[in-house]
């Protein structure tokens, strides 16, 4: 790569050329206002916020779609400049419907920043919002409000370029263009996975998620309920970002307290079903291992893939109905709480399952629209009664005026409260795999992963698509059958890479036998439910959180848990069992691809 | 259905099972049938490996590609501005007149449709219409019931 030199604001900066204005100026920390610009996706150049001045050019650059060229000067903060984005800011107001104080991205809003940082004058152009639209609340996970949209198109291009799903679209023109699905049809009509990746990306509060939080608060204070919550892995490790602290802060303790302190009547973690997913999960591959190797039945399906990303789930019976069989019939974690909480935990407590709500607090918008799927009550209730994301869970903290910052640390309730490293790392990209691998080696051959410190680093990282393999040596004798085989796991987060996985087991080519599959960029840390904003910064700092709190767990692989190990003995007697099958497994549904 | 798929097909011979196929196979709907329906925008996606979305948008961008059931015939007024100053409106009423039907409808027969359009490109010979690909220009609302008559008659 060649070097060039350019100026901004009359400072020399080196960049490698190709390199656009707006990335040479954050080089040198000049800040560039930017509305459409999305680290993560392509540049669209749409909104114009970022113009700069370039002398000897007549007109204005959009800072975020022009290369730089050698002995380029560049202006960003010029009163032509600060005029032109006043009036851009200003022209996307008064399309905009500006009831900020009941929007629920009020205080964490692209836009309203823009506005508050130019001083936007409310005379200066009339409201030209149009009449009549309608909220649409057709999805248990993401509500869309066009009269908050900017037409930014980020939603667009994370739902294209992140997701290879292509629910959104720009439709019509001019004036009349907007963001639709498939002839503008509602949201829980259309081929949506409900990810919230769109959420996350989205600068004002036009796409939110649906918002349950209420509920939650009439339960907490209806002395008849039990309310039960439970907390997933990767909550921990971004919940601080929205409560003052820096990004990457484990939060696990004071969230504990938090909860209990906001009136929860048992403070639980979704971590203990994590690890009881990985005993399900474990065992199910390794059935499915010998009915393929040893017993050469041909209607079970090889490479198994995960089933604990309910985005991922929906992503697969839209686009991939035909090959369903490879799901793991495993519930997710949530799903496995759920259905627990109100048949194991009831009858321990001895409370009556009609009187406890159960509440999942989530990374995730795709949990809300799994929580109400039809099939899921197979404790003769509404397993999850409400799933919040990160997002809700902070702001009810923030409500329940606690000063999170000087709670006191605080450790959950038992039963179902106790959790391992395995359970933590679901949390990341890569972390299913890792906790599969710690415990089926350790049953097959009786010893412990063969990597340091059960760190596999092979599965973990950040690129799209990644694989190992493990050869299974000196079993056990009930796994003689696995002596010698080399068993080839594969990892891919965002539905982009799931797609590719997905493509190569239907053309038969896939060189797998277990995969994970997450469906947002980065795992549950990047998932729809967590703090905005997110980059790959963002990501990176939650994800070594999540190791972080996996090497500071006494115990670290799934079957050593003892709440697992009693929660066998006592009530569900084998994985895979007669009353695992009832509770814990689950069924998918083939839908339109279209 | 069968008759779209063909269209599908002999398109995708041409320009390739790619994206840039779409257009050409939404102008080649439009020519057989007048419109796009919703089944043939999802026939189109899944030729083209697609999401139905895509295709919408597209379709939704261009004024000539319909996707609401229109008549044989389909008037296109421009609205521009030269058209307007050149007296469009006089001869919006004087169609709207003979057809019996406002702007944005279609006639009980279904031989007629009356749409507005944007630019045509004939501002020098304002005001401008076309019906299907024909263009009328230089009009005036006395000539509008004899051009009505002539496709009547058809």
């Amino acid at each position: 790569m060649s070097m060039i030199s350019l100026k901004i604001d009359g400072q020399l900066v080196e960049v490698e050329s190709g390199t656009t204005i707006l990335e040479a100026a954050k080089k040198i920390n000049v800040n560039i206002p930017t509305l459409c610009h999305h680290e993560d996706l392509c540049v669209a150049g749409n909104c114009r916020v970022c113009v700069v001045e370039v002398k000897g050019r007549e007109r204005l650059e959009a800072s975020c779609s022009t290369p730089a060229p050698e002995g380029m000067e560049i202006w960003t903060n010029t009163a032509r400049v600060r005029n032109a984005r006043q009036d851009i800011v200003s022209l996307l107001v008064s399309e905009h419907n500006t009831q900020c104080t009941t929007c629920y991205r009020n205080t964490n809003c692209e836009l309203q920043n823009l506005a508050a940082e130019y001083n936007v004058d409310g005379n200066r152009y009339l409201s030209v919002l149009k009449p009549g639209i309608k909220v649409d609340t057709s999805s248990w996970s993401i509500e869309k409000d066009d009269s908050k949209c900017i037409r930014c198109q980020r939603c667009v291009r994370t739902c294209a370029e992140l997701q290879h799903v292509n629910a959104l679209t720009a439709s019509h023109k001019g004036k009349d263009m907007k963001i639709s699905t498939f002839l503008d049809l509602p949201f829980n009509e259309v081929v949506c996975t409900n990810c919230g990746q769109c959420v996350n990306r989205c600068p004002t509060g036009a796409l939110t998620e649906r918002r349950y939080f209420n509920q939650v608060w009439e339960a907490i204070g209806d002395p008849t309920k039990h309310v039960v919550m439970n907390t997933a892995p990767s909550v921990r490790v971004a919940l601080g970002e929205m409560l003052g602290y820096e990004v990457g802060h484990r939060v696990t303790g004071k969230m504990v307290t938090a909860m209990r302190k906001m009136g929860a009547d048992s403070v639980l973690d979704t971590d203990f079903a994590a690890d009881l997913t990985i005993i399900e999960e474990g065992n199910e591959l390794l059935t499915r291992l010998k009915k393929v190797l040893v017993d050469k039945d041909q209607s079970v399906k090889l490479p198994m893939i995960t089933s604990c990303s309910p985005g991922w789930v929906k992503f697969i019976e839209h686009m991939f109905p035909n090959h369903l069989g490879h799901l793991s019939t495993c519930k997710s974690p949530q799903q496995m709480f759920g259905t627990l909480s109100k048949t194991y935990y009831a009858e321990q407590k001895g409370i009556d399952p009609k009187d406890i709500v159960s509440v999942a607090i989530m990374p995730c918008a795709a949990k809300k629209y799994e929580a109400n799927r039809p099939e899921m009550n197979d404790s003769g209730y509404r397993d999850i009664d409400a799933g919040l994301t990160t997002r809700e869970f902070g702001l009810m903290i923030k409500q329940a005026g606690l000063d999170f910052k000087n709670l006191p640390d605080g450790a959950f309730d038992s039963i179902m409260g106790e959790s391992t490293g395995a359970g933590v790392i679901f949390g990341a990209t890569g972390g299913v795999m890792e906790a599969a691998l710690r415990t089926a080696y350790a049953v097959v051959t009786g010893r412990s992963v063969p990597f340091e410190n059960l760190n596999i680093t092979a599965v973990r990282g950040t690129d799209g698509i990644r694989e190992a393999s493990i050869k299974v040596e000196n079993c056990l004798p009930e796994w003689s059958f696995l002596e010698g085989v080399v068993l080839n796991v594969g990892v891919a987060h965002g539905l982009k890479n799931a797609r590719i996985i997905m493509d190569q087991i239907a053309a038969g080519t896939s060189k797998y036998h277990f995969i994970e599959v997450m469906a947002c960029p980065g795992g549950c840390i990047g998932g729809g439910g967590q703090p905005i904003p997110t980059n790959a910064e963002i990501r990176a700092k939650r994800t070594a959180a999540i190791y972080e709190e996996d090497m500071g767990k006494p115990i670290r692989m799934s079957h050593e848990n003892p709440e697992i190990v009693k929660i066998y003995e006592e009530y569900l007697h084998e994985p895979l069992g007669h009353k695992s099958h009832k509770l814990l497994h689950t069924h998918y549904t083939p839908r339109n691809r279209y | 259905m069968a008759e779209i798929e063909m269209i599908i097909n002999q398109k995708i011979e041409r320009y390739g099972r790619e994206r840039k196929a779409l257009l050409p196979i939404l102008q080649g709907i439009v020519a057989a049938k007048n419109y796009i329906s919703q089944d043939d925008m999802v026939c189109v996606a899944r030729a083209l490996d697609i999401s139905a979305a895509d295709v919408y948008g597209t379709a939704s961008f261009y004024s000539f590609l319909e996707n609401k059931v229109l008549g044989k015939y389909v008037i296109r007024v421009c609205r521009s501005i030269t058209c307007d100053m050149k007296g469009k409106n006089k001869i919006l009423k004087a169609l709207e007149e003979e057809l019996r039907i406002q702007l944005g409808e279609t006639t009980h027969d279904r031989l007629f449709s009356l749409e507005a359009t944007n630019c045509i490109g004939l501002c020098d010979m304002g005001p401008a219409m076309l019906i299907n690909e024909k263009p009328y220009t230089h009009l005036t609302a006395e000539r509008i019931p004899e051009i009505i008559f002539e496709y009547r008659n058809k």
